[in-house]
């Protein structure tokens, strides 16, 4: 991959390009001139003039959630660390963008590294901080060149180093790569693997990282968009910004989708603008000719898969504030955080994996667990042990040596994992397995029984 | 000398005798970015030794650790735990192909078979970490390997060769794209 190579296709109608504005300029790359000529670093400097506490009051505001996956309030993720608490403080930006069917990051840094190092100055003047690093997955490796450039060129420039544009702050920002550890996505386990061991993750309590994050001081850990999103929050404002998206979940998503669609790709849109028949149907062209949707995994492989024929029952409130029941088919479905969850899944970071009706889910599943079982750091008893039989477990179904209670022990296997693990690998591995035996329980009892593909 | 060591393969070639005055300023270099605590160079510099040394073996390990005043398992915990690290050489060229869920969709299963009949190697030896190198052709000009998730599920089948990502690979592709690394 390569600058001269990629050129962003024009945005559908219902896109709304604001971290992806500049990079859709043709001819727009990643360096320092270009990101200024199209009025970068001017909200670092608008950032400097203004009270910290009213930039985290303006994210506050902004409705802005994490795009990384858990999409945790970003404002109240920065209100935790105390500005003033005499302890050295850090951001860590999370660039380890490793979930399946996500690939938003990639871009931003590929692209426009500028934006991110904006951001970062503006996040670390707003929490005192001074010490930032920006980890991303050795699996980019222009990526790491492009960011390091980057930086060079902001602190030439006076952006970045001692004494920015000679307000006294002061901020240091250095770029460190994994080592190809999926696990390092998880924000405590990316602090272990910076602080140079392995990445097993750390217990929540007492391990939150604004509390003893990296080298046991208060941390920030955002992912790279949600970083970028924070120049956007001042240049818009943060009511303009919050208005773009729906009550509680501000601004812009990127939604990325995979998998068995006419035009693959990754579409900015104002949370919740459309619904995921909108986004399959309109924006990415449909499915393949002849070709029917049988499932929909939203937001990133360790997110509940949804069955195409699904109908699901929430409550809504009315104009009148009452509280209704309404049906809702899958393609009804609004893409965004609490829509995604009133029907039992998550928006979770974004990626979009469509299926269509030529797919088999025991395949797709075993996929997927040997991706967990693969991945699993192996600190926790039940995730080492049960990603493992799970991946074994759907492989012999696939080779048509499965026995008839192998759904009944997938699932045991599964719900023995859920909340007993140290970190949310547990939940996302079991996840998958818990959902595509309930959404397609006949393909895997066909499967179980005589080893018949469908 | 450790038990690491010893139980590891011996060779007379031991690579940190082949360390450079430059390569040590690199090092120092990179040991200034983490003003807080000196192992958190750990994995930056076991990234330098691989990239300049092709591997990393017992020796490069103690010399790691001696520099960031560590024990060698503090080090040799990292190379086995990370997929990208070996503790053996691996080909010239490196194919990696994604092997997860979007690009499995789009046919990397018989991408990463091609790439395999191209070069010359068993499509079905699988590669899984724990520091060893990745099947790798006799000569050692190719070494391909399926690695989880790259990050590019839109533009699916992807392969990394090298630094580069290849998109789109179509099975047909495989041998004209393999003769660029030949």
């Amino acid at each position: 991959m390569s600058a001269e190579t990629f050129v962003m296709p024009p945005p559908h109608p219902k896109e709304r390009r604001i971290i992806f504005e500049q990079i859709s300029k043709e001819g727009y790359d990643a360096s320092i001139d270009t990101y200024i000529a199209n009025g970068g670093y001017e909200q670092l400097k608008k950032a400097l003039t203004m009270q910290p506490s009213a930039i985290i009051d303006a994210v506050k505001a902004s409705n802005l959630r994490g795009r990384g996956g858990a999409g945790f309030p970003c404002g109240a993720k920065w209100s935790f660390i105390k500005y003033d608490d005499g302890k050295p403080h850090y951001i860590v930006v999370n660039g380890d963008e490793s979930e399946p069917g996500t690939f938003k990051d990639r871009y931003i840094l590929h692209y426009d590294p500028h934006q991110l190092i904006e951001g970062l100055v503006i996040s670390a003047f707003a929490t005192n901080t001074h010490l930032c690093y920006i980890y991303i997955r050795c699996e980019f490796p222009h990526a790491a060149r492009i960011v390091w450039n980057a930086i060079k060129e902001a602190k030439a420039r006076g952006f970045l180093g001692k004494n920015i544009l000679g307000t006294g702050f002061d901020c240091d920002i250095y770029v460190h790569q994994g080592a190809g550890a999926y696990i390092c996505g998880e924000e405590t386990s990316l602090l272990e693997s910076l602080e140079g061991k392995r990445p097993y993750p750390r217990i929540k309590p007492p391990y939150f990282p604004a509390v003893l994050g990296l080298y046991m001081k208060p941390t920030i850990v955002n992912n790279v968009e949600t970083i970028c999103h924070v120049v956007h929050i001042l240049r818009l404002g943060p009511e303009e910004y919050a208005k773009m998206g729906t009550p509680g979940d501000g601004g812009t998503r990127t939604m990325c989708v995979s998998g068995d669609v006419m035009n693959p790709g990754f579409f900015e849109l104002p949370a919740g603008a459309v619904t995921l028949g909108e986004l399959i149907f309109d924006i990415c062209g449909g499915l393949k000719p002849g070709r029917k949707l049988k499932a929909v995994i939203p937001g990133g492989s360790s997110a509940k898969v949804l069955r195409a024929e699904e109908v699901f029952k929430i409550k809504v409130k009315g104009a009148d504030g009452q509280m209704t029941d309404k049906e809702l088919s899958l393609l009804d479905v609004v893409m965004d955080a609490s829509s995604l969850a009133a029907v039992g899944t998550m928006v979770g970071s974004g990626g979009v994996m469509v299926m269509d009706d030529s797919r088999d889910m025991v395949w797709a599943l075993n996929n997927l667990n040997q991706f967990y079982a693969h991945e699993s750091c192996g600190q926790c008893t039940p995730c080492r042990e049960g990603s493992l039989w799970m991946s074994k477990i759907t492989t012999r179904m696939l080779d048509g040596e499965g026995a008839d209670n192998d759904p009944a022990t997938l699932k045991n296997v599964a719900d023995n994992i859920a909340g007993r693990t140290v970190c949310a690998f547990g939940e996302a591995c079991s996840w998958p397995t818990q959902s595509f035996l309930a959404k397609f329980p006949e393909e895997f009892k066909n499967a179980a029984n005589d080893g018949v593909r469908p | 000398m450790t038990a690491i060591a010893a139980a590891g393969p011996k060779t007379a070639d031991r690579q940190a005798d082949k360390v450079t005055p430059d390569f040590e300023a690199q090092v120092d270099e990179i040991v200034t970015h983490y003003p807080v605590s000196k192992r958190s160079a750990s994995l930056p510099l076991l990234h330098l030794w691989q990239n300049h040394f092709g591997s990393v073996d017992d020796s490069g390990i103690e010399w790691i650790a001696a520099k960031l005043e560590l024990q060698p398992v503090n080090i040799y915990e990292l190379v086995t735990f990370y997929p990208w690290f070996r503790r053996d050489p691996a080909g010239k060229t490196i194919i990696r192909v994604c092997r997860t869920l979007a690009c499995a969709l789009a046919g990397s299963y018989e991408v990463k078979e091609k790439f395999c009949q191209a070069v010359g190697l068993d499509p079905h030896d699988h590669h899984h970490g724990f520091g060893v190198a990745p099947p790798t052709t006799g000569d050692g000009k190719f070494s391909v390997e399926f690695v989880e998730c790259l990050a590019s599920c839109g533009s699916a089948p992807v392969a990394l060769i090298n630094d580069d990502l290849y998109e789109r690979i179509t099975p047909d592709s495989v041998v004209d794209l393999v003769k660029k690394f030949q």
